[in-house]
């Protein structure tokens, strides 16, 4: 017999987990409250008037949108070199054993605990050792590092729980590496690979501190922002691109745990 | 006539585990061939090594007549069915049963056609449209059969097929593979660690220690003639009696076997011994005597008096019943 879960928590109890999950959360909905102030040098509360102007300014700002446009570029590139990447390494770990495979393993991982600091500084004097010049793909470059590693963990598990025997049970059945990898392999990490990419695509979109290493003169989407900051002018512009950065980014994210939430169905028939 | 399958000195070393050594068999076609022995004796390698999962480190295999070394399993005539089903859990039962078709590229109306008929082979008719998470064991295991079947093989290989179900539908399973395979005329090849389930099942057995093969015959020759000391302990059932006491007895001084159905307890016999347990089996009561301290087995069977325990009686066995075996693993 499983007891029932007990309902009456105690009221300080209730009192602080409102309070907490509102220090996390009002800061956000304060931004999504002065992307719409009349008010426009100063963030000043509460705002003196509500308006829809800075949508249409934002939308007439030829610098959004070159912003944006590098952001999901940088983005789609990274996540998709990263889910090449994380799911062949993933594969190798989890379906082989070969010599280092555990030092391999942790290498791959590494990225993601060191600081973004580090990873920054360190492939700036790289690519300066290498003549190699900044551009989106030296921005691509840097977010692959992290971005590898999402995929790879999402991939590596699912790997893990499925059975080695399928893929021969498919081999023994006439069906080629290839026809193996179509038929059986996909469709069952599928979704894995699907949340891993949302998370390595929502990740690199608003990522600020291994892209300021590794950028050049261009900015993302994070970096437009801080620059924004700086300037008196025009402020709530600032705030409105900030929410479509939460939309861009969270959606993926509710997505990607929806679709990992009960993973022992594996969704997705590949047909 | 060509055999279906043939090893000759084939080995399978895994660093300085030798799991196959310099194994030779041969498996005539049509023929229902166990490989018997306890885990890690080599028997489930040499089933993968003719599925073409592992390569021989040496020695030499063919499968009918045609050299099966650096030949991918998908380019074999041999299909598996696997220990744990390996059934694909994405796909409905019709398109498992239909994959081997499938990859080799026949059209969806034909390959489900003939699934169906092969799921009414093994009695699961209008099973298809389920996933393989919703079928019991047994159905299971009959999906597998199904699902390697349908591609027509010249050899099945099948892995400890029995070893995840309950007795009952074990025994059924046991009748209707035997009987499968004598409609299909196919050559079986199955590994089980279960003495009589080779010894009921299979046309010719082949027992299994440490990465060699210690006798391959019929199982009437396995049961009465094992030919060491092995072969007697693992096949079980028999008195296996060393040299010792063989002596005692008035026989040779050689490891000897002597099964219990041999043995007769009655006053005509020269050895006394004293009844330890007895335990009625049905068709016949074991009774565990203990003589010139060994303890040996007696098969009274039913209808005979059976002495009570702690009653000391005489035993007695014609010469020739007694085998002698060798001394080796």
């Amino acid at each position: 017999m499983r007891s029932e879960p007990q309902t009456g928590a105690s009221f300080p109890l209730k009192l602080a987990a409102g309070v907490g999950i509102a220090f996390l959360h009002l800061p956000i909905l304060l931004i999504l409250v002065y992307a719409f102030t009349t008010e426009e040098k100063s963030f000043q509360w509460p705002p003196p008037g509500l308006t829809l102007k800075w949508f249409a300014v934002a939308w007439n700002r030829p610098d959004v949108w070159d912003a944006l446009w590098l952001s999901v570029k940088v983005a789609s590139i990274s996540t998709i070199i990263a889910l090449v990447l994380g799911t062949l390494a993933a594969a190798a770990v989890s379906q082989t054993r070969f010599f280092g495979r555990e030092a391999i393993s942790l290498l791959v991982i590494l990225p993601i605990a060191l600081p973004g600091i580090i990873t920054g500084i360190a492939l700036r004097s790289a690519f300066s050792l290498a003549d190699i010049p900044y551009s989106m793909w030296t921005i691509i470059l840097g977010h692959g590092t992290f971005c590898v590693v999402v995929v790879y963990n999402n991939a590596v598990a699912r790997f893990r729980r499925t059975s080695g025997s399928l893929i021969e049970a498919s081999m023994d059945l006439g069906a080629d590496g290839f026809q193996t990898f179509r038929h059986i392999i996909l469709p069952n990490i599928a979704t894995a690979l699907l949340a891993g990419g949302m998370l390595a695509f929502a990740l690199s979109f608003d990522e600020v501190i291994v892209t300021t290493f590794t950028g050049g003169q261009q900015s993302t989407l994070p970096i437009w922002m801080l620059q924004e900051l700086i300037r008196p002018r025009q402020r709530p512009v600032t705030n409105v691109v900030a929410v479509i950065v939460v939309l861009v980014t969270f959606l993926p994210i509710l997505a990607a745990f929806y679709l990992t939430r009960d993973t022992d169905e594996v969704a997705g028939s590949g047909k | 006539m060509t055999a279906a399958v043939s090893f000759s000195k084939v080995s399978r070393h895994f660093g300085s585990v030798r799991a196959v050594d310099a194994v030779d068999l041969v498996v005539q076609p049509g023929e229902f061939f166990a490989m018997l022995g306890p885990s890690g004796s080599g028997k489930t390698t040499c089933l993968r090594l003719i599925a073409g999962f592992e390569q021989p480190s040496a020695g030499h295999i063919e499968i009918f007549g045609e050299t099966a070394e650096g030949v991918p399993p998908y380019r074999r005539n041999v299909n598996t069915v696997f220990q744990d089903y390996a059934l694909f859990p994405h796909l409905s039962i019709l398109d498992n049963v239909a994959y081997g078709l499938m990859v080799k590229g026949m059209g969806k109306t034909e390959r489900h056609r003939q699934a169906e008929q092969a799921l009414e082979m093994v009695k699961l008719p209008g099973y298809g449209t389920r996933k393989p998470g919703q079928l019991s064991g047994g159905q299971r295991q009959r999906v597998a059969l199904a699902r390697a079947l349908i591609n027509r093989p010249r050899v099945l290989l099948l892995d400890e097929p029995l070893g995840a179900l309950d007795l009952k539908l074990r025994e059924q399973m046991q009748e209707e593979l035997k009987s499968l395979q004598r409609s299909l005329g196919i050559t079986f090849i199955f590994v089980t660690h279960d003495q009589s389930e080779a010894l009921s099942m299979a046309d010719r057995v082949a027992v299994f220690n440490n990465g060699r093969i210690v006798q391959a015959a019929s199982p009437q020759e396995i049961y009465s003639r094992p030919k060491t000391r092995f072969v007697a302990d693992f096949v079980g059932s028999s008195n296996v009696i060393d040299p010792a006491a063989m002596a005692r007895f008035g026989g040779l001084e050689r490891w000897a076997s002597l099964r219990p159905e041999a043995i007769s307890i009655g006053a005509e016999g020269q050895l006394r011994a004293n009844v330890r347990s007895s335990s009625f089996l049905g068709a016949a009561t074991r009774v565990s005597v203990l003589a010139e301290g060994v303890s040996l087995s007696v098969m009274v069977p039913a209808g005979q008096p059976v002495p009570d325990v702690g009653a000391d009686v005489n035993l007695g066995w014609a010469p020739g019943d007694v085998h002698y075996m060798d001394d080796v693993a």
